[in-house]
Formats: C-alpha cells, sequence, structure tokens
C-alpha cells in the first residue's frame, strides 16, 4: 500500500490555508481514501475551481488542472468523457460548487457522469473574506450580510440526491475517520459522487459570527452532528440543530460514459462500413 | 477524385473539422450554428469520438478544454450569445495554452438579436471578448468551401501553437448551400500537437526556443503536472509568461497570414471585406472593373492577427479604402490604423441583418472614384 504523502508534492507544502482551517484535513483525507485503494497515480486527475478549496491540487501529485470559478464540473465532465479510464476527482467549495458551480453540479448529477466530488463546506467565501454563500446558514453574518443572512441555504446532501447523484455521503473534519471512509466508498462508485465535508473557516466565519476560534468551531462540528444510523432512533426534539453526517445515498445505476461507450458500439455495427471524415451529401437532410 | 457535392457552410466546417481529426465535441444548441452540433452528434459516435451536449455555453468551452488537455482535438460552435458566454473560458485556454477550436456563426446582436440574420458583430470581441491581454487567433471563411478549409486550418494552428482558434462565420455562410468539391484528402496536412519526449526534464511553461510553444502531455500519460502551473503572484514570473504567450502568436504571423486578393496590382480604390460581406464586395468590385474603374479587393481570411504587411503594401498605392462591414464599423478601426492618416477610409454599415446588395458596394466604389 501506497502512502498518503507519495500522493502529495511535498515541495509545495506546507499550505496556504489559515491556522484551523479544515481544508488541509480534507486534502488529507482525499490522499488517504487514494493510498487505501493503492490508485495509480498516474491515472488519477484533480480538478479544482476558484476559492480556498481550490487551492488543493497544486499540493497533490497527480494531473492537476486548477479552473474557473464554479467551472470545475465542466471542465472534469470533458476529462472523465476523453478518458473514462481515468479517476476524476473534483475538490470545490461551498460557493465554487453550489453558487456559481450549481448549474454543473446538477447536470453533473444528472448524468450520473463517474466523477467524485468533494465539497469542502465552510459556508462562508473565504478566498475573497467572507461573504455569505448558498451555504451560509439563515441569520448567519457575513460581509455581504451585515445585518445577518436572509437567505435561505442549500442542503447538499438533498440538492445532490434529488439531481441523480448516485453516492453521497456527508461528515466533517472533526470525524476523519468517516470522512476517509466516506471518500473511499465514493471513489469506488462508478457514478456521479458527492462527499460534504464541512470544515470550520475561523478566520472570517468564526469571526465574524462570534464563535470563537478553530477548537470551538471543530467542538460545534463535534456536537451537532448526528450519524444518520443513528438519527432514526432520535425524537425530533433530539434532532432539532442538528445536522446527519454518514452515508446517504450507494446506489448503482448506468454512468454516463459507460452509457456512451455502449451507444459507440451499437452505432458502429450499424455503420460497418463507415470510413470515417466524409459522410455523404445525400444523408443531410435538415 | 472527388465528387461535387451541394454543402451548407456548417456541414463543410463539421466535415473539415472531423477531417482535421476532430474526436470531441461539446456545444449547447444556438440558432444559426446548430446544425454543426447535430452532425457531431450523428458522425462522432461512427468513429468512436465523443459528443456531449453541456448544460451550457460556459460549461461547452470547459468541457472542450478538459478534453483537450486529455489528449482529444476538441471543438465547440456557438453564436453571439453564447460566444459571450464561453469568453472567460477562451481566456483560460488562451492562457493555458490548450489548442482547442471555437466557431462562431454570427448572428445579429446585442443580446437575443435576429437570431436567424447574418452580422459581423464579433469582430471585437473575437479578438478581446475575454479580459485581459491574451493570444487568440480567428479566422473568416468567406464562402463554404473555405469553412472545410479554414476549419482543418484552424486545427492546424490551434495544434501547433497550443492557442485557442476562433472560425468567424455568420448565418449566410453557415447556412448557405454551394456546390463543393472537396480536396484529396489525404494529400492534407494535418498538424498535431508536439507531446513530450521524456519524463524526467518536462518543463510545461518553456517554450521551444524558436516557436515559444512548450510541448503539451496528455493527461494520464504520468506527467503530473498543475496545467496552470503553482499560483503565484510573483509579477516577473506571470508576466514573463504572457509575454511569451503574446510573443509565440506574433512570431507565427507571417505564418497565419491568410488573404485573398482580386485586381490590387494596380488599383486606386481597395475594398477590404471578409466573410459574407465580401461575396458582395467581390461582385461589386467585378462590375467597377469592367467600367474601367481601378479598384481592388482584398480579404482577409485570417483576421486576428491582422495580415498587416500585405494590406500596408497594397493599401500604399491607394488613395481610397472602402470597408463594408454588417456591423457599425469594427474591423475598420483596424484599417484605419494600417492606413494611416493620409488616406481615406471609409466604412459602409449593416445593422439590419441584411447581406450587403453588391450594388450598396458598387456605389461605395464609385463614389469613391469620383474624389
Amino acid at each position: 500500500m501506497n502512502t498518503a504523502l507519495e500522493y502529495l508534492r511535498e515541495n509545495r507544502l506546507p499550505h496556504i490555508w489559515c491556522p484551523g482551517c479544515g481544508h488541509g484535513t480534507i486534502m488529507g483525507a482525499v490522499v488517504r481514501a487514494i493510498a487505501r485503494l493503492n490508485f495509480d497515480k498516474n491515472k488519477v486527475v484533480i480538478v479544482s475551481g476558484i476559492g480556498c478549496s481550490s487551492r488543493a491540487p497544486g499540493y497533490m501529485d497527480f494531473d492537476t488542472l486548477h479552473t474557473t470559478h464554479g467551472r470545475a464540473l465542466a471542465f472534469a465532465t470533458g476529462i472523465k468523457h476523453a478518458r473514462p479510464d481515468l479517476k476524476v476527482i473534483v475538490m470545490t467549495g461551498d460557493g465554487d460548487a453550489t453558487a456559481i458551480g450549481g448549474n454543473h453540479f446538477i447536470h453533473a448529477a444528472r448524468r450520473n457522469i463517474g466523477i467524485t466530488t468533494i465539497v469542502m463546506n465552510n459556508n462562508i467565501y473565504g478566498m475573497t473574506s467572507g461573504q455569505v454563500s448558498p451555504m451560509t446558514p439563515k441569520g448567519a453574518l457575513g460581509t455581504t450580510a451585515p445585518y445577518g443572512n436572509i437567505d435561505r441555504s442549500f442542503d447538499l446532501v438533498q440538492l445532490a440526491q434529488a439531481s441523480g447523484a448516485t453516492y453521497v455521503g456527508r461528515a466533517t473534519t472533526y470525524h476523519v475517520p468517516l470522512l476517509i471512509d466516506l471518500i473511499e466508498h465514493a471513489l469506488q462508485n462508478d457514478g456521479f459522487s458527492v462527499v460534504e465535508a464541512m470544515t470550520p473557516c475561523p478566520t472570517y466565519f468564526g469571526r465574524k459570527n462570534k464563535m470563537g476560534g478553530a477548537v470551538e468551531l471543530l467542538t460545534m462540528l463535534k456536537d451537532n452532528a448526528v450519524n444518520i444510523k443513528a438519527a432514526s432512533a432520535l425524537s425530533e426534539e433530539k434532532l432539532k440543530g442538528k445536522f446527519l453526517i454518514g452515508e446517504f445515498v450507494n446506489k448503482s445505476e448506468p454512468e454516463f460514459t459507460n452509457e456512451y461507450a455502449k451507444m459507440v458500439e451499437q452505432v458502429q455495427r450499424k455503420f460497418d462500413t463507415f470510413q470515417g471524415g466524409l459522410r455523404e451529401c445525400e444523408q443531410n437532410s435538415d | 477524385m472527388n465528387t461535387a457535392k451541394l454543402m451548407q457552410g456548417n456541414e463543410a466546417c463539421t466535415i473539415g473539422a472531423l477531417t482535421a481529426g476532430l474526436n470531441f465535441y461539446a456545444g449547447y444548441p444556438i440558432t444559426p450554428s446548430t446544425e454543426i452540433a447535430e452532425l457531431c452528434s450523428e458522425e462522432l459516435p461512427k468513429i468512436g469520438g465523443k459528443f456531449i451536449q453541456m448544460e451550457d455555453e460556459i460549461a461547452s468551452m470547459a468541457a472542450i478544454i478538459g478534453a483537450s488537455l486529455a489528449g482529444c482535438k476538441a471543438m465547440t460552435a456557438t453564436s453571439g450569445p453564447g460566444f459571450s458566454l464561453m469568453q472567460e473560458n477562451i481566456g483560460y485556454a488562451a492562457i493555458a495554452e490548450i489548442p482547442v477550436v471555437i466557431i462562431n456563426v454570427q448572428r445579429v446582436g446585442p443580446s437575443t438579436g435576429m437570431p436567424t440574420s447574418p452580422a459581423q458583430g464579433d469582430v471585437m470581441q473575437a479578438r478581446w471578448g475575454t479580459h485581459g491581454d491574451h493570444p487568440i487567433v480567428v479566422l473568416a471563411p468567406g464562402n463554404v468551401r473555405e469553412c472545410f478549409d479554414l476549419t482543418i486550418r484552424a486545427f492546424n494552428i490551434a495544434e501547433k501553437y497550443r492557442v485557442p482558434v476562433i472560425v468567424l462565420t455568420d448565418e449566410v455562410i453557415g447556412h448557405m448551400r454551394e456546390k463543393v468539391v472537396l480536396p484529396d484528402i489525404s494529400k492534407l496536412k494535418i498538424e498535431n500537437r508536439i507531446r513530450p519526449k521524456s519524463k524526467n526534464d518536462y518543463k510545461p511553461f518553456e517554450g521551444d526556443a524558436e516557436t515559444l510553444v512548450p510541448p503539451m502531455a496528455d493527461f494520464g500519460t504520468g506527467y503530473r503536472y498543475h496545467v496552470t502551473g503553482f499560483p503565484t503572484n510573483k509579477g516577473e514570473i506571470a508576466g514573463k509568461q504572457l509575454e511569451r504567450l503574446l510573443k509565440k502568436i506574433e512570431r507565427a504571423e507571417p505564418e497565419l497570414r491568410d488573404y485573398f486578393t482580386e485586381s490590387t496590382d494596380d488599383c486606386e480604390i481597395l475594398v477590404v471585406s471578409f466573410g459574407s460581406s465580401a461575396m458582395s464586395s467581390l461582385s461589386a468590385v467585378r462590375k467597377a472593373r469592367s467600367q474601367g474603374i481601378k479598384v481592388g479587393l482584398f480579404r482577409p481570411k485570417t483576421i486576428w492577427p491582422f495580415p498587416v504587411e500585405p494590406l500596408k503594401a497594397i493599401a500604399e498605392k491607394t488613395t481610397t479604402i472602402i470597408v463594408p462591414e454588417m456591423n457599425a464599423g469594427q474591423l475598420i478601426y483596424e484599417i484605419e490604423r494600417i492606413a494611416g492618416c493620409n488616406k481615406h477610409v471609409m466604412g459602409i454599415h449593416k445593422l439590419n441583418g441584411e447581406l450587403f446588395k453588391p450594388d450598396e458596394i458598387y456605389n461605395a466604389i464609385v463614389q469613391g472614384a469620383r474624389k
């Protein structure tokens, strides 16, 4: 088995993330899950968008692609469709994935394309210093919500599930063993997988909301998380103010690139005389 | 020997792309470009190529960049509104040196405009649509056969110089059907990107000493590089890279140059016209010539970088330059710049979605001849 460190570009470390930020923990969980599965590092592609989350691929020793804001999944779709044999992992933030990239998120899920998406959810735009995102809780403060956020927020698990993702999990940077397990399972799913990794942002979210520092924020993640397995036995009252973690969806459904390959096979059987390139003029009847 | 075929511009672009080795298409439906997507969805599976209809044009542009990095020859096609949406990622392709081809079948804008009518309003958007300084190549076919030729050329340029290439057609060029005899495909030159030879000393951002183009490694082949380079705010690194990218295309300009001329040897009046406008311009020039007016036509097929030297050589001998464009005047800025301030440069404009009638240009030539 490879060690997790073999999957990192050690000469690029230490990373730029703030003290108390959980992004490094999430990146660690991703490489540990990959190490467990013993993936060939020449066959893994990491794609990111823009934001704190999206700096991760720079530290990871694979083919890595740092793209435009919100578009990681669209770039990743091109890569996966072109080379279905590659493991394509998208590392994205809550703003990147659900605001500017929301459209790509639901459509990648709808296609059930074999991409593993790690959403590093810190409930805030950290890179631009603390504006609210679609996953900032209602009532929370942000630099663009100085009187409190009046927007409702997404439940990413429900969004992913409703859009058609075939693997959906959620953990926090406190629940690291669970996070690694979920990512490992997600990487084993053929179709579109989403793991939401909840992580504290002490610098912008915690400070602005006077919730304390890294320790307090991590404690909050610990205290408010309820595993979905335990949740069914708990009363509604006991679940109030809590959020669920664990594995929500794990099912097998036709994956996009496999379906495409099947179609190609059928088409090629039908057009076995096709020479490539030129097509007969009379076939064109639009 | 190929037989003559009745072919549409959009179809010729698609066949050209397939001939050049297209094996990945991502796009979003938009009039008047949709036939390209439709034809690709039909043809690509037959050759094992990939087609995908994305959720929008932003995603389409992103997907072809991803596919190109994975080693494919990738293309998308669109029209004005979609072209606007693609701009951010076109900039990404320029800075990350990704070979991709974008066909923009222009229609009347701005905004929704007149989707089924031709225009040439994206000349400047094609050059400067994305933010920041960036290299780009834009080709403008003037008939159906050229849709075939220039789409192949677009792929060749994209591959050779690692640059996004835009093929700028319009609704008339795209939908017009002409008799076309395609060349012998086996004799065409098809370029493929230079791939690195050794994993040990691969420098993804260091250009070849002469061409300034770095070799490009496919994803999944063991090079494991960070495509945009490790993020830096160091001005000397960023500035040097951008300078190389701009110089790369500047140096290639003589080779990128492509234009058509008629009757320019002794012309006193010059019509500079491209795309579908140039069809009317050619007809007007011939009519005026038959009446003894010394007029010629310069039709750039590569419009960015503009073939400055060839136009300058012709323009020097003329007194008047007429620039018909189906816009309020865009390419004319470049022509004025090249011609210098002692020439009379006259624009004729169309904003109503109608093609120029040859006589509209002919009348301008006659008017120019009287001066």
